[in-house]
Order: C-alpha cells, then structure tokens, then sequence
C-alpha cells in the first residue's frame, strides 16, 4: 500500500484496504466471503474510473509530481535491452539531477537522457530532486553531440521542477547551457524524441526539450512556471494555485489542443505509480513507433519538420496590409 | 498557431509610412520625455547615490548619473537614438496584434494598461538601420512593457527580425532587457518561443553570420535562457542585473543572503558569461568598431 497517497485517492485505498481485510478475515475464520469480496472489487474499478476520467488539473498535476510514479532510470531500465550510463561534462563536474547514457531497445541503439529524481528524501537531495545545474545540460549536450556522430538517435525524458535556482548554477551560466541545448537539439541531424514523464518545468525542461515529436505521459504537466509561483505573482497568493493551474493550460490535453504538443501517451488506470510496467510498455511502444515515422524522412526532411514545429508556435492576430497591392508594396520596400 | 485573421485595422500600410513615424519621434530626441523612472517632472533622484539631477541635463547625459555614473533604464526608443545613425531607422512588425489565447483572467486589461503607459503595442521593437554606416537588422527589448515579458508575439517578431537578418545577410544585435522571462499569460505557447527564437538563431549560425547580444538592466528568464546568450557577441551594459532565475527566488531557494553584486554586468564578465561590460556612452562606439572589423572578414584567402 502506498504510503504517499493523494487526497483523491483516499475512496480507492479505503476499498481496498478493505478487500485486503475481508480476504484477510476469510482465511482467519474461514468464512467464504467471496461474493462480497467481488462485488467491493466491481466498485472499486468502478470508482476508479470515476476518479480519474474526470481529473482536475490540479490533480494532475499532484499526479505528475507523486513521489513513487517512474523515475527517469526506473524507465529505461524496463525498456531497454542494455544501457550503460555515462557520466560528466568534461568541464566541471557530473550532474546527478539529470542522467544519460547509450542503450539499446532490441536492435534500436538510443542515446537517453534525462532528468532524474529520488526515490526516498535521501536520494532527492542526492538528485537535488531533478533540479539540474549548467553541467547537467551541457553533459546532456555533449552526449546528444556523441549520438550524432555515431548516428544514433536521441531520447529526452522530462521531469523535473525546473532548472536550478542557486548562486553556483548563477556563477555557471544556467541561462547559456538552457539556451545552447535548444540552439543545437534544433540542427542535430538524428532523430530526437521528447517525453514528459513527470513535471515539464519551465525552461529547466525545455534545456532537453527541442526535437521531432514532443509527447506527454497522461498524467503530467508542463508549464511555463510553477502554479504556486504564478499564484504568488499574479494573485500574490500561493493558495491560488488551483486557480492558476486551471490558467496556466499545462495539462497533456490542453497542450494537445494547443498543438505544442504532439501526442499524449496514456497511462495506465490509477497512474503510472500503480504499475511501473504496464506503464514502460506504453512508453517503448510511443518511442518505436515515433522514431520509425521520423525515420522514415530524409535527414533534411526530419530538420525542416523539426523547424516548422517550433516555428508555428504562437496564437496573434496578423494584420494585413491591405488598400496597396502587392506590386505597390514591393516598390515601397525596394526604395 | 498561426492565424491569419485578415483585420480591418490597416494603420500600416507602407514601409515608408513607417520611415517618418520614426523621425518623428527622433525629434523628440533629448528632450527629457523619456519613460519609466524619469517622469515629466523636472528633477529626478538618483536611485544610486540620491543626487537631484535636472532633467534636462540628465537626458544629454544619456540618463547616467552626472555624479555616480548610475545607469537609468531606457526604453527602447531611446536606446534606438542612442545607437542608431540618424533617420536610418525603418521599423517592421508591427502589424501583429496580442490576443488571449488561453483566455487568461485580467490579460487584456493588464495589455492595455501597459500599452497606454508605454505608447507600444508589444514589448519588442524591430526593424532595420545603420549603426556607424553598417546596415544591420535590430531588435530592441522594452523593459517597461509588462516586464519585458516574451510572448507570442514578441517571440514572432524577433523570429522574424532574425530571418531577415538571415535573408538579407545583415548583422542582427538584439538588445535584451525585460525581467519578466516568459510571460505567464500565454502560458507554453510563452515558454515556446524560446526554443523558436533559438532555432532560428542556428539557421543564422549555420549561415556564418554575425549575431551581437546586448544584455541591459534587467535580462533574466525566459530571454537570458534563451537568444539573450546565444550571440557569438554578447555585451553588458555597465552594472546590469543579469541572471537566470531571480535573486528572490533564489533567496528563497537556498536560505541565505545573496553576495553583493551577484548577477550584475560584472559578475557575468568575471564568470566567463559575457565578452565585454561597457558603459552607456560607449556602446554605440564598441557596436561600430566590431562591425567594422567584422566587415572586414573574407579577405584573408580572397
Ligand atoms: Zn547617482
């Protein structure tokens, strides 16, 4: 039974904490409870569903960000056949907020990274709980660099609160190694493949975020800030942030909607913390099948896809320049 | 996404139009009516060192401090005046218009708001001129328009001051100044323009043409993480406040004072972060001798 469990998820665990009792009293007296244990297992699945079809952001998000959902190692270790991690940024240091590596998924080499956060609150700060610093990116940066020259392509799993907010990521320039990630992931020549599989926090997870297909797990989010500091800002109440995650459009279906996001990738009934491998088979069947689309273009191709996404994105009103016609506008141009 | 809503609004019509809306405002030029922390008032206070300057002198003086040398903001026609030669301006863009696309509470008052305060419609201002003689396409950051916040339409219009850059192999400077990153209201579709913004940026790269960044007081967020870094030139203006995340959230994050003149133009040059910090009555001097040197390149194995 999980120790951490979110507040809309107490009906559920009390139903089967008490299929666990009855079946538990059944043994002890030797009463057969089974009708009654069946017809509890009928409502449970039933609540489930009610649950989660019609989730709130705010819970999505509560979601996104459980302490026991999948973590960035916990993936690739069930999907792939081998992996080996690499280490270092061959500048300052190795990060271990944001992790990767070369392995493979059948046949299919991949170079991974991602970022990584902690099982326990030892391991967290050991991970500083998936904040990264500059040489996280710029480790992630020479990896994906090393996946192109062997003509590898690149797997990006998000998750993380955002990028490190500290004087020493100040002192080493966080800002440059976010902004130089998305320069150089937008002209790799192999394929790139994004997903959120947690928390899409701001720039911290655009630093690993430009390429050919962005898709989000069911249950994630990615915003632009944090709801709790939008609230702050902009109603000076943290308290808001119900409000603000209803605003901010952060969840994997508004984010369709808004066409930032190419495909959402479901989750299993409960979340991907209730079945850690029923989850990874989705997860590896969206990677195959995406990067078999990508690859199906030519290299040039794939980079004039990947510019054309991110080019597109943006909602505003043009206006024309109507009463001169196009030659007459040409002329005032050419002056 | 991009939508092409043919608008009865057609204030722009020609380009020319534009040339002299701008020498119009060069007119005003040194007459003390500049915005934000200088009023129309006739004195202002010295944030820095409390000295009551006149105005008057103040502008001439470029708004720094005739005593300490405090760097005032300037908005982005007085940076324009300051750096471009003389009716050589031609602004462009400015037939894109802000909408709420995710309908978010109080965006369109707070828009209006700072469109009447500042007299712009977006936080970015973009056009083409010369500096020293040097032909150059240009993009100004106005820090008094809600922060200097990048949204759509501001990511648009510096995409699109890039790729005339590109197109017409001209020199880009980008002047960044706004702290507010990427602006909340418009939620990823903000946060998204900086990924837009950077990969045009390598399309210039790729190019083999000559991208200057001039951080000025404020550049943080979603603007320093992402075009604000990316020059093969970047310069800060004297003791500007550069960073990535703010000092508050910072603070808050570690539990400790900060150090004194963290995240200033100096800070980043002594961190390896910018290339050069030069004054305000330097700049424009620094802009021509690079791109007079970089005018120059080709000829070695010609
Ligand atoms: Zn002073």
């Amino acid at each position: 039974m999980p120790k951490d469990h979110l507040e809309f998820e107490k009906p559920l665990i009390e139903l089967e904490d008490k299929i666990k009792e009855l079946k538990q009293f059944m043994q002890e007296k030797d009463i057969d409870l089974t009708d009654e244990i069946e017809r509890l297992k009928e409502k449970s699945e039933r609540v489930k569903q009610e649950v989660y079809s019609e989730l709130e952001p705010w819970q999505i998000l509560k979601l996104a960000r459980h302490a026991e959902r999948p973590t960035t190692l916990d993936y690739i270790n069930l999907i792939c056949d081998d992996f080996i991690e690499l280490h270092g940024d061959r500048n300052y240091g190795d990060d271990r907020a944001l992790i990767g590596g070369i392995g493979k998924i059948g046949d299919q080499p991949l170079t991974i990274v991602g970022h990584q956060k902690g099982k326990s609150t030892k391991d967290n700060i050991n991970r500083n709980f998936g904040m990264a610093h500059p040489e996280g990116y710029r480790k992630a940066l020479r990896l994906m660099k090393q996946a192109e020259k062997f003509n590898r392509p690149i797997l990006a799993l998000i998750n993380t609160p955002g990028a490190y907010p500290g004087i020493e990521a100040e002192e080493r320039g966080q800002a440059e190694a976010i902004a130089k990630n998305m320069m150089e992931m937008a002209r790799l020549k192999v394929p790139i493949i994004i997903i959120v599989t947690g928390e899409g926090g701001s720039g911290g997870a655009l630093g690993i975020g430009v390429g050919d297909k962005i898709m989000m797990l069911e249950y994630t989010y990615y915003s632009v800030c944090s709801p709790e500091a939008c609230a702050a800002i902009l109603w000076k109440d943290a308290s808001e942030a119900k409000t603000a995650a209803e605003a901010l459009k952060l969840t994997a279906k508004d984010l369709l909607e808004l066409g930032i996001v190419d495909e959402i990738i479901n989750e299993p009934l409960g979340g991907a913390h209730k079945a850690f491998k029923e989850s990874a088979e989705l997860l590896k069947e969206a990677i195959l099948t995406n990067l078999q689309e990508i690859q199906s273009f030519s290299i040039s191709e794939m980079l004039e896809k990947r510019y054309d996404k991110f080019r597109q994105i943006g909602e505003y009103i043009e206006h024309s320049r109507i009463e001169v016609n196009d030659e007459q506008q040409d002329e005032v141009v050419n002056e | 996404m991009f939508k092409d809503w043919f608008g009865s609004k057609s204030k722009y019509v020609t380009v020319k139009r534009q040339k002299e809306k701008s020498k119009e405002k060069k007119k005003k030029k040194g007459k003390g009516k500049g915005k934000g922390k200088i009023t129309d008032e006739l004195w202002t206070k010295c944030k820095n060192c409390g000295e009551i300057i006149f105005n008057k002198k103040l502008a001439q003086n470029l708004k720094v401090c005739l005593e300490c040398e405090y760097h005032f903001r300037l908005n982005s026609q007085e940076r324009l005046n300051l750096l471009i030669d003389e009716d050589s301006f031609t602004e462009f863009g400015e037939e894109l218009e802000t909408v709420n696309p995710l309908e978010f509470p109080k965006y369109e008052s707070k828009l209006k708001k700072y469109q009447e305060k500042t007299g712009l419609d977006e936080a970015v201002v973009t056009g083409e001129g010369q500096i020293g003689g040097h032909r150059v396409a240009i993009a100004v950051i106005d820090a008094n328009f809600l922060m200097g916040s990048m949204n759509s339409v501001v990511g648009e219009k510096v995409t699109r001051v890039i790729e005339t850059a590109l197109n017409e192999e001209l020199p880009l400077i980008i002047i960044s100044g706004g702290g507010g990153g990427a602006r909340m209201y418009e939620g990823m579709l903000s946060l998204m323009q900086m990924a837009k913004t950077s990969a045009a940026l390598a399309k210039l790269d790729d190019a083999g043409q000559l991208f200057i960044s001039v951080l000025t007081d404020p550049t943080y967020g979603g603007i320093s993480a992402s075009f604000a870094s990316l020059g093969d030139i970047i310069i800060a203006e004297k003791e500007a406040k550069i960073g990535f995340a703010g000092p508050r959230v910072i603070k808050q994050t570690i539990n400790k004072d900060l150090p004194s003149g963290f995240q200033t133009s100096e800070f980043q040059l002594e961190h390896g972060m910018v290339d050069k910090v030069v004054g305000r009555k330097e700049m424009k001097d620094v802009l021509v001798r690079i791109l007079d040197i970089h005018s120059l390149r080709g000829e070695v194995n010609a």
